[in-house]
């Protein structure tokens, strides 16, 4: 290593009951690619709020170029030259771009002067930006660009990258690898959190790796397997999931020509969708995050009504039937927002059952409900999905969100359906309960249950899927067989480099 | 009856008499809820400062001290709404309607002794030449000065919403209060500051109506001109001028109902002391349908976890 | 410094605690602000809450209890309904006049007829009338996506207006010398409220009131539609994926609120009312938003909150008589109350925990 830019010397940060950073010190240098490498609830983003001023340590320092470094809030990070591009939840959609990005800079220039600014930086980095338009409106990878022009605007020293390739095709990687390659060259450090190991691999001179609050390993990694680094991360080898040879039946679900507006202001709408899905298979969905993935959930859930025939389900048309309907006749789904949407926090894990579980696993009379049936169901979701809770009565939001996710999945898989729906199953999941939740899938597809599963992971979908297709811009590739299917191929059908054809396709 | 008995000059002269009270607490209240927040608690701080506003104008004398004491009185009580809602995390509408029911006791309290007293009156502008102007002159120049310091508080308002740092914050707060909190800025401060300027200006509306449009003290005298300008914020998509048209529009409503009612029309008193509520209703009616203007997180709790 | 943490799940024990602590709460900063009215504090607490139930005229304060009380749990079970759905029908005092309204009407339509079916049938008016003023703001909503909270205030101020032209118009009593008001409809046999034992104060609107408590108690607790109810004011978007419709929710709960505020307005003026007049209305309808929010949106803590609600109304009003506390200072005295629950209620869902100062 060079020369140091920012050094960490055990930062400790205690929340109640968590210790989620524990002593962890490394150093990264100028001009460096350093990955941060850790499963959800590693302490990741404890961490990189400590370092942008967000959360202040228990105990530990940070040096900035030898000199002490204690930012207390955000601004005087940005001041000392650190730029963060977040993961989540800091673009305002109703605004437009130069107002976003200046909302991110000290001394914003007048917004004439900004705008001409960030089309110069724009053009430099190869990230096409109109800096007039409103966010909302914007693709995730558009998105994305505005964040990262945010921190370019500020010539920064360090630049955070948090997830930052979750929101993007494959070709999209290529051309944000580039601008940070680009960046590197000209003396700027960037600290790479991920949890995908190849493109680790490619990017970075260096990795820390963080299990439970700790640091448990550095490697280089262009030098280290994808497979030791996985088992640093996880601390066990990892069981992947099975897939039994299927036979596949008749066609279950059968979406035709399908158009719908998004419910919400910035959604997207679905475009002409045609899917079939036999019983016994797996269809993957991908897509960048944004694309239409929520509509086409919110159509099959029927919270988003069609046209009648427009999604049959075992020959039946069911566009203008609610949820409950569907439910009774066989088709449920798990959508991505475990809190709020799959399940109601506040609520018992026992009235969370009840939620999807009404109709078919009869917990329902004359409209009155049978409490103790009920729980029932909710314990023997519990038990057969591992879920670590100390009952079913306690609050959904009291789970973390592996567990959570195991109920919700389980909630669906344990009432028999013939179409299962979900969306993200393994979001934000830990590995182990990620494995448990793809394995489900295969078993229930292996009983004859058609399966769409909707995923951001193409790593996932390449495991658990018979076909893939991808989402984009509402609208559905023609599905092909995942069998030989490569990196480059998934991206176009993904929509290769939105809005950046002019500049690099 | 009569219809000849009515001025056109002065009806529009008047109409912007009864628009200002609604005028001033829409602003305060567009404020608020461009910072992300909705406090239905605007009756309630309007009737606290219509008696706050006229118990000091009458012990002091000055109008215009009675105005600070409105705004201060207004101001402060919507700081309980900030201990509810911004440290405490209540319901935004559990709160709101709580300030409202404890300002309408409140003010009857305070009142007591003011019941049947007049109140000093504020001079009205006179500048010789325009004021004394055929009907531009009682129209635009003949007003008492909190008329032109509604206008100016519109004026304001707009600019600072479009071309400030500070607006810019504001509207991003309301909008999205995660990414804000997320950008380092402080998101509770800025919320905290809206909603007392919020209080101020419906403190002043209220003692508008108590020292100006009416002017005496009686109970309730506000009779939901606080729950129309929350109606008027929808009315107006959350913009400023839009606020000052929409408060013009009502106060024609309002004050054509009254010269009616004194020309003697065969329509009874009560329905036409309706109209401005059944008015209220249908402008609402009619732009409910659109609803993208409003701010993202408005009414939303905020608790800043790590 | 102080910090919140957000408690993995609503503490059972702070959901009852709190409306106690809010009462106690009250007493003391009232006590304080009835100090500052020169009115002897502990003397002021002890007639508004003793007097009523053991003091020398409870005899006659006690009925009084149940006939404040039932309008207030009436009209307060409606509210809850709509409140645990996120549906805030706010007007209760206009649906309250317009079943007065109603009510009377149908009862002033048969007069002097007397029959059995008077009384049934003005209840059945009653709770109509209540019904269609609160299908208003629900039909907008449904309809236009307009806010009910505004046009459910504004609808009071109409049925306010609406009642004066009724007892200056049609309504009023054709032998009443001029005078505003309806005839007196308790010296009209088929269609008198009367005490159901005399003297209790234990009219017909206690009995609806008690049945409305135990059938909001069995809906949301047994039933699938006071789950749905449940859903959709703690996850609105978990609710339209569990299958509630949300429209039909609206116009049930507005619906049943409006409906059981008509009723409570034609109870009164059948019974302790007596009349249709101008100045019929007393704010049961607003004080009952209280009452639910105190009951902490429970049936059962309804009941209670209702109790005390009226007990500071009697209370009130002794104290007025005896002390010269002005009427308002009771008013004051009720806003706090809720005030305090409110801020109380924190403690509920999350934990007060003391901590070194970190950047927020």
């Amino acid at each position: 290593m060079s020369q140091v830019l920012l050094s960490l010397n055990g930062l400790t940060k205690a929340y109640p009951g968590v210790v989620a950073n524990d002593d962890i010190s490394f150093k990264i240098g100028v001009g460096e690619v350093h990955a941060l490498l850790g499963e959800n609830g590693a302490g990741k983003s404890t961490l990189v709020k400590m370092i942008y001023g967000l959360v202040k340590p228990d105990s530990g320092t940070m040096e900035l170029r030898g000199q002490s470094y204690a930012p207390g809030e955000p601004r005087a990070a940005r001041a000392d030259g650190i730029a963060m591009v977040f993961q989540h939840f800091s673009l305002f959609d109703a605004l437009n771009v130069a107002e976003n990005i200046a909302l991110g800079m000290e001394n914003p220039p007048p917004m004439r002067d900004l705008a001409a600014r960030i089309r110069e930086v724009s053009e430099t980095y190869g990230l096409p930006l109109d800096p007039f338009r409103t966010v909302g409106d914007l693709s995730a990878g558009e998105r994305q660009r505005v964040e990262i022009i945010r921190c370019l605007l500020q010539d920064p020293k360090l630049l955070i990258m948090d997830e930052p390739t979750s929101v993007l095709t494959p070709q999209e990687v290529q051309i944000l690898f580039k601008t940070l390659e680009k960046l590197r060259g000209e003396g700027t450090s960037i600290l790479y959190i991920s949890h995908k190991l190849e493109e680790i691999r490619t990017l970075c001179d260096t990795a820390t790796i963080l299990r439970l609050g700790k640091v448990v390993g550095t490697c280089t990694p262009r030098e280290t397997t994808a497979r030791d680094m996985a088992e640093l991360m996880v601390g066990s080898a990892l069981k992947t999931p099975e897939r039994a040879g299927r036979a596949l039946g008749e066609v279950a679900l059968d979406i035709s020509g399908l158009s719908a507006p998004s419910p919400s202001a910035f959604g997207t709408a679905l475009k002409n969708v045609h899917l079939t899905v036999q019983q016994g298979e797996i269809v993957g969905i991908g897509g960048v995050a944004g694309n239409g993935q929520e509509e086409l959930l919110g159509v099959l859930s029927g919270e988003i009504l069609t046209e009648a025939g427009a999604v049959k389900l075992l020959g039946e048309p069911i566009g203008r039937m609610g949820p409950a309907a569907r439910r009774a006749l066989g088709l449920l789904t798990a959508p991505e927002e475990r809190l709020g949407h799959a399940a109601a926090p506040d609520m018992s894990l026992t009235e969370n059952a009840l939620l999807t579980g009404a109709v078919r696993e009869n917990l329902v009379s004359n409209g009155f409900l049978k409490w103790g049936a009920a729980r029932e169901f909710a314990e023997r979701i519990i038990e057969a999905f591992d879920v670590r809770t100390p009952g079913p009565e306690n609050a959904a939001r009291s789970l973390s969100g592996g567990n959570l996710q195991k109920f919700v999945i389980g909630r669906e898989v344990l009432q028999g359906p013939k179409v299962l729906v979900v969306n993200q199953p393994t979001w934000g999941v830990d590995a182990a309960a990620a494995a448990a939740i793809r394995q489900a899938l295969l078993d229930l597809a292996a009983e004859g249950t058609a399966v769409v599963c909707i995923s951001q992971d193409l790593d996932e979908l390449m495991e658990i899927a018979d076909r893939f297709a991808a989402l984009n811009e509402g609208r559905l590739s023609t599905p092909r067989s995942t069998t030989g299917l490569t990196v480059e191929e998934i991206g176009l059908m993904m929509g290769g480099a939105h809005g950046m054809e002019v500049a690099h396709v | 009856m009569d219809l000849s008995a009515i001025n056109p000059v002065l009806l529009i002269a008047s109409l912007m008499v009864a628009a200002t009270p609604l005028l001033l607490a829409a602003i305060g209240e567009l404020v608020v809820e461009k910072a992300g927040v909705l406090n239905l608690g605007v009756e309630g701080m309007m009737i606290v400062g219509a008696i706050s506003g006229f118990a000091i104008a009458v012990e002091t004398g000055s109008p215009w001290l009675g105005f600070l004491a409105a705004a201060v009185g207004g101001a402060a009580l919507s700081l309980l709404f900030v201990v509810l809602t911004q440290v405490a995390l209540a319901n935004q509408v559990a709160s709101g309607l709580a300030l409202t029911l404890f300002g309408l006791g409140l003010s009857s309290l305070m009142g007591q002794s003011y019941v049947g007293v007049k109140p000093p009156r504020m001079a009205e502008l006179h500048i010789p030449g325009l004021s004394d102007m055929p009907v531009l002159g009682p129209i635009l120049f003949s007003h008492d000065p909190v008329l032109y310091l509604g206008v100016a508080i519109i004026a304001a308002v707009w600019a600072v919403l479009k071309f400030t740092r500070v607006g810019l914050i504001l509207r991003a707060v309301g909008e999205n209060h995660d990414a804000a909190h997320a950008l380092g800025y402080k998101v509770v401060r800025i919320r905290i500051a809206a909603i007392a300027f919020g209080g101020a200006c419906a403190g002043l509306g209220g003692a508008y109506i108590s020292l100006i449009r009416v002017p005496q003290w009686t109970e309730g005298m506000t009779a939901g001109v606080g729950w129309i300008a929350l109606a008027l914020v929808v009315f107006a998509s959350w913009k400023p001028w839009r606020v000052l048209l929409g408060a013009y529009l009502f106060g024609g409503v309002t004050v054509v109902q009254l010269n009616l009612q004194a020309a003697g029309v065969a329509i009874p008193v009560e329905y036409l002391a309706m109209s401005p509520y059944l008015v209220t209703i249908l402008v609402l009616v009619i732009l409910s349908a659109d609803k993208s203007s409003a701010p993202a997180a408005l009414g939303r709790i905020f608790h800043a976890s790590h | 410094m102080i910090r919140l943490e957000k408690r993995p799940q609503p503490s059972r024990g702070w959901s009852i605690a709190t409306p106690l602590v809010a009462v106690l709460a009250t007493m003391l900063f009232g006590g304080l602000l009835f100090g500052v009215l020169g009115t002897n504090p502990l003397q002021a607490i002890e007639t508004i809450f003793w007097e009523p139930l053991f003091g020398e005229f409870a005899f006659y304060y006690r009925p009084q209890l149940l006939v404040k009380g039932a309008p207030l749990v009436l009209i307060a079970i409606g509210l809850s309904l709509g409140f645990r759905a996120g549906i805030w029908n706010i007007g209760a005092e206009g649906q309250y006049i317009i079943g007065a309204l109603t009510g009377a009407a149908v009862g002033l339509a048969f007069y002097p007829l007397e029959a059995w079916y008077i009384f049934p049938l003005m209840v059945i008016a009653g709770a109509l009338g209540g019904w269609l003023w609160a299908m208003i703001p629900a039909f907008l909503k449904v309809r236009f996506g307009t806010n009910e909270i505004l046009v459910s205030l504004m609808l009071v101020y109409v049925a306010e207006q609406f009642l004066a032209s009724m007892s200056l118009g049609l309504l009023k009593n054709p032998e009443g010398f001029g005078f505003p008001g309806s005839r007196n409809l308790q010296q009209y046999d088929s269609a008198h409220n009367a005490d159901l034992i005399a003297n209790t104060g234990m009219h017909w609107g206690v009995v609806a009131a008690l049945i409305a408590v135990i059938f909001a108690y069995v809906l949301l607790n047994r039933h699938m539609l006071g789950f749905h109810i449940r859903l959709t004011g703690e996850a609105p978007r978990a609710a339209r994926f569990a299958g509630v419709r949300p429209s039909r929710l609206i116009l049930l709960c507005l619906g049943m609120s409006g409906a059981l505020a008509g009723l409570a307005g034609m109870f009164e003026v059948s019974g302790p009312a007596g009349q249709v007049s101008i100045d019929f209305n007393v704010g049961y309808g607003f004080t009952a938003i209280i009452v639910a929010f105190l009951g902490r949106l429970h049936p059962v803590g309804i009941l209670l909150a209702g109790g005390l609600m009226a007990l500071t109304y009697i209370g009130g009003e002794i104290a007025q008589g005896q002390l010269g506390l002005p009427a308002a200072a009771i008013q004051v005295f009720q806003g706090m109350l809720l005030f305090f629950l409110l801020a109380l209620d924190l403690l509920t869902n999350y934990r007060i925990a003391l901590q070194k100062p970190e950047v927020a």
